[in-house]
């Protein structure tokens, strides 16, 4: 199955040279199925990710959107009992097949959870980790090169110029999260995975977050998991409503928000569902 | 799952509003009706009571906006919620307009009882039967939000269409005859022209309730009758009749 959705991926390449003026598909989940033990989390999700366009994942705790997102950069793989089965490509590469090593997917890949999570290091040290391990930067300017670049995307630089050398954990919140995003973003990730990462932050942090967002689809194509529907609506280009491990609904963001085609859509953006 | 919201008050206030609509209709509604009376009878009492009831729909109106405007930003309102509150605000204004239409029509019968009737008179009762009946099922489509029942009345106004533009040949004709009716058919005419722009309104209250309940416009071509623009009486063709 993998192989075919390769193929047919390429080929429709190699036929349709106009095809990059039509929204690619960067990632595709075909028929994803989650277990967690004998237990199923998902149940064959198809979803197209959309190249430099932001999804939003909305639906009910428990639901399997934050599954299915940490399925997106393997980050399953760290759970004794999960299984996943189906077909997750990148770039028309399957990102579960043998010649992907999954360090390297999660640098092509990228995460930004919930709770700001900086490592307990200066600022500096934070956005250099990630490219020092994947060797993508060894000499000093290299480096300050980064810094400044991924702290200047992450909407940071000129809050922490000054400050480079103070702990990262010292900053605001909504400062710790922007970091984060800029350490994300400084292994140059094609893809960023974002678990609610405003639900620890105040409007005006998550309003900068927000605008982030927006400015990172024009290199970055994001994948956004939120509890809170006007967010989703604000960010996002498409949305996807998961409910008890199934994908109820993917369209475009306006349509899911004026007009959802499927009832438990309906009742649960409008808050009926229970 | 339930059709309930999990927000209790939410729905009351949403339903709160759906009810004020349904009021103004009803005001709007007996307006109209009243107009037309005031017309038919020459009652001159019942068209001063038209005019001065005008500012309650123009309160209601007041009271809806503000209602919306309320909800739309504490609620944040989405998908049905959404379009239940932008069509609140959208049949409010029509419902206003249709008032002021109504108020017109009450303000120049004052006019039309000071001068002998003209016949063409008879076809003011008769569109105004058309556009209350549109009206109602228009209002009840609101009240049950019924698509079919909307679209229903949204065909009607054809109907409506046709007598204006045959009154309108008619008091043209009745002019030429006699200058002395002029004055009336002046006003008879600008009467019959807000009675067809009432029924528009109802049938932008028709499609407001389809995008209500399907949530997409209502994309059908509905069939133009009007032709009053277009209508051309010659004095030769009154002579040759």
């Amino acid at each position: 199955m993998s192989i075919q959705t390769r193929t047919h991926v390429k080929a429709a390449e190699a036929t349709n040279p106009q095809a990059a003026a039509a929204p690619a598909a960067k990632m595709v989940a075909r028929d994803v199925k989650v277990f967690y033990g004998a237990k199923q989390a998902l149940k064959g999700i198809n979803i197209d990710i959309l190249e430099n366009k932001v999804l939003a994942l909305i639906g009910p705790s428990g639901c399997g959107k934050s599954t299915f997102l940490r399925c997106l950069n393997r980050m399953n793989d760290t759970i004794d009992n999960c299984r996943v089965e189906g077909l997750i490509s990148l770039d028309g590469e399957d990102v579960y097949g043998r010649r992907i090593d999954a360090v390297q997917l999660r640098a092509r890949v990228g995460m930004v959870f919930q709770k700001p999570n900086p490592f307990p290091k200066s600022i500096y040290d934070n956005i250099v980790y990630g490219p020092r391990i994947h060797g993508l930067a060894s000499h000093r300017d290299e480096m300050d090169e980064i810094v400044e670049t991924s702290l200047k995307r992450a909407g940071l630089w000129n809050e922490v110029k000054d400050r480079l050398r103070e702990p990262g954990t010292g900053l605001s919140g909504g400062q710790q999260q922007r970091l984060c995003i800029a350490r994300a973003i400084a292994v140059s990730p094609e893809v960023i995975l974002m678990d609610e990462p405003c639900s620890a932050l105040d409007p005006i942090a998550t309003a900068h977050i927000e605008e982030l967002i927006d400015e990172l689809r024009e290199n970055y194509t994001i994948v956004i998991v939120t509890h809170n529907m006007q967010q989703a609506a604000r960010v996002s280009q498409k949305t996807a409503f998961f409910h008890l491990g199934d994908m109820v609904e993917c369209d475009d963001t306006e349509e899911i928000f004026t007009n959802p085609r499927d009832e438990r859509t309906q009742g649960y953006i409008t808050g009926r569902y229970g | 799952m339930s059709n309930e919201h999990i927000v209790r008050s939410f729905a009351q206030e949403l339903q709160r509003l759906s009810n004020l609509v349904t009021q103004m209709g009803g005001v709007a509604e007996a307006q109209v009706a009243s107009a037309v009376k005031a017309v038919a009878r020459r009652d001159v009492g019942l068209a001063a009571r038209v005019m001065q009831t005008d500012q309650r729909l123009d309160e209601y109106e007041r009271e809806i906006d503000a209602e919306a405007i309320r909800l739309l930003a504490l609620r944040q309102p989405m998908a049905r919620d959404l379009r239940e509150i932008v069509s609140a605000l959208k049949v409010a204004a029509d419902l206003e307009r249709i008032g002021d239409y109504a108020a017109n029509i009450a303000k120049r019968s004052l006019a039309l009882a000071q001068v002998p009737l003209v016949r063409p008179a008879v076809a003011i009762p008769r569109m105004g039967r058309l556009v209350e009946e549109i009206m109602k099922d228009v209002l009840d489509a609101y009240i049950e939000r019924d698509v079919d029942k909307a679209v229903g009345a949204w065909q009607r106004d054809e109907e409506l269409d046709d007598l204006y533009t045959s009154l309108f040949r008619e008091v043209l004709t009745y002019m030429m005859e006699d200058p002395r009716n002029i004055t009336p058919c002046t006003h008879l005419l600008f009467m019959a022209k807000n009675l067809e722009r009432i029924g528009d309104h109802a049938t932008n209250v028709a499609e407001t309730i389809h995008f209500l309940v399907v949530g997409e416009p209502l994309m059908m071509d509905r069939p133009k009758s009007d032709a009053s623009s277009f209508a051309v009486v010659t004095p030769e063709a009154t002579d040759g009749a």
